[in-house]
């Protein structure tokens, strides 16, 4: 019997690999950290078996390393996720996100009245709750929850 | 001085609101004082509010200030497709403090941030409106003579009533007991309720006036109006429950007051104006006072 043929999303040698993001918000995070825009190689996986979180996705980017302040803008997204920094195929830190006190950009306030969706207005939230991530706005002072939260 | 704005109740700490409160009462002991003589007020009201509008425009003239402003916004360069962001940093040019009106929620916050001049906020959509909150506490500080461990019963639409909602958050900071009379459609939303909880204050619902308004300091009457209701048969069958009329006052305490933000429509009968427990016309001279000492704490001038 022949051997099934095995893509391999092989093992980097320098960079981050972000795992136990969420399935369905895989191309939010890609979206947030800009990867979209990078010229290094970067492979993916989705829709992998994750007892904790069903379906999940892992992503590796060859040669970048992120800043703890961008790495936490995905928070929002992908509150589980975990980072490993790779160099010369080890492992040498290990991080997890923490979502920030505070949000600016990113999130949409899901109130269509609020001025952030009239005017040229960045948003601006304070987290109320981490857990099942609520945003209070800056401005209308309404609460934008997990569900309808939206990335710009 | 750095620039102050009055956006949000919760932007003033309890002592200024304590401060506001008794230079308000200097007010009403004098309410003629020309110390805003030589400034310019705007009063921009991009969607009208006429009782607001006087309201502020009789503090300004009783402190002797003079007054520019629109009172509709398609008097206004808006109807020519202005942003906010121009109409304020062109009209904070023109003044030493702007008040401000607006449909959209947030909005007075973000002029506030853009103005050169302090923002006093006059109602950004369902959100604020703390002038009119201080003129509430102000009236129940001088009726009760403390607002300290007081009896509020809240009465009418509390679902999207941003006084009452203002209020109730306001008076949380003076260990209020709440009491909430609504239709079940109206009732105070969660996340307030879940404000009072954190807070470990208590708050009891009613779905109509019962004995139990003969324990209240205070009655907040709201209006319950009739396109809140996605039945309109709902409201037929509770438009006439939340009335207050001069007969149901019987038991109430001496020291009771009604208020009401007013516009008024049925909900206080007109029996009820009569009897010395009925507050709100005082409550509405109050916010003249109040106002008064708004602008002159935000100037800085007292």
């Amino acid at each position: 019997m022949k051997e099934p043929k095995q893509l391999s999303v092989s093992a980097i040698q320098n960079g981050t690999v972000i795992d136990h993001v969420p399935a369905k918000n895989l191309f939010k995070v890609i979206q947030i950290l800009g990867l979209d825009k990078i010229d290094t190689q970067i492979t993916f996986g989705t829709n992998l078996e994750s007892k904790k979180l069903g379906k999940k996705a892992i992503i590796k980017i060859s040669g970048v390393y992120f800043e703890d302040e961008d790495i936490n803008r995905i928070a929002l997204v992908a509150p589980d996720a975990k980072l490993n920094i790779i160099r010369d195929y080890e492992v040498v830190e290990k991080k997890v996100v923490v979502v920030p006190d505070s949000i600016t950009g990113i999130a949409k306030c899901m109130n269509p009245k609020c001025i952030t969706n009239f005017e040229h207005v960045t948003t601006k939230f304070r987290v109320v709750s981490k857990i099942n991530v609520a945003l209070k706005c800056h401005y209308c002072e309404k609460i934008t929850n997990q569900e309808n939260l939206h990335i710009i | 001085m750095k620039k102050r704005s009055l956006v949000s109740i919760d932007d003033f700490s309890t002592e200024e609101i304590l401060k506001i409160l008794d230079l308000t009462a200097e007010f009403e002991k004098e309410p003629t004082q020309k110390l805003l003589e030589g400034k310019v007020i705007a009063t921009l009201f991009f969607e009208p509010s006429t009782r607001t509008r006087l309201s502020f425009e009789s503090a300004i003239n009783r402190l002797g200030g003079k007054i520019i402003g629109f009172s509709d916004a398609s008097n206004s360069s808006v109807s020519k497709g202005e942003t906010l962001n121009d109409t304020i940093r062109t009209v904070s040019n023109y003044c030493d403090l702007i008040v401000m009106r607006h449909p959209i929620e947030g909005s007075a916050r973000f002029a506030s941030e853009i103005s050169k001049v302090p923002i006093i906020n006059a109602g950004d959509g369902a959100n604020q409106h703390p002038s009119q909150t201080l003129l509430d506490l102000y009236s129940i500080k001088k009726t009760q003579g403390t607002l300290e461990n007081l009896n509020i019963f809240m009465v009418g639409d509390l679902k999207y009533g941003r006084t009452v909602h203002s209020l109730m958050m306001a008076m949380s900071r003076w260990k209020a007991t709440f009491n909430f009379i609504s239709p079940e459609e109206l009732k105070m939303p969660d996340e307030f309720k879940l404000y009072l909880d954190n807070l470990g204050l208590k708050y009891y619902e009613h779905n109509d006036f019962t004995d139990i308004v003969s324990k209240a300091d205070i009655i907040y009457m709201t209006r319950v109006q009739k396109e809140r209701f996605s039945d309109p048969i709902e409201y037929e069958k509770v438009k006439n429950i939340y009335v207050l009329r001069d007969s149901m006052l019987k038991n109430t305490k001496d020291n009771m007051r009604i208020l009401h933000p007013l516009p008024r429509v049925n909900e206080i009968h007109q029996d009820v104006d009569e009897n010395p427990k009925a507050y709100y016309f005082e409550q509405a001279l109050n916010g003249v006072y109040t106002r008064q000492s708004i602008l002159c704490y935000l100037l800085g001038i007292k």
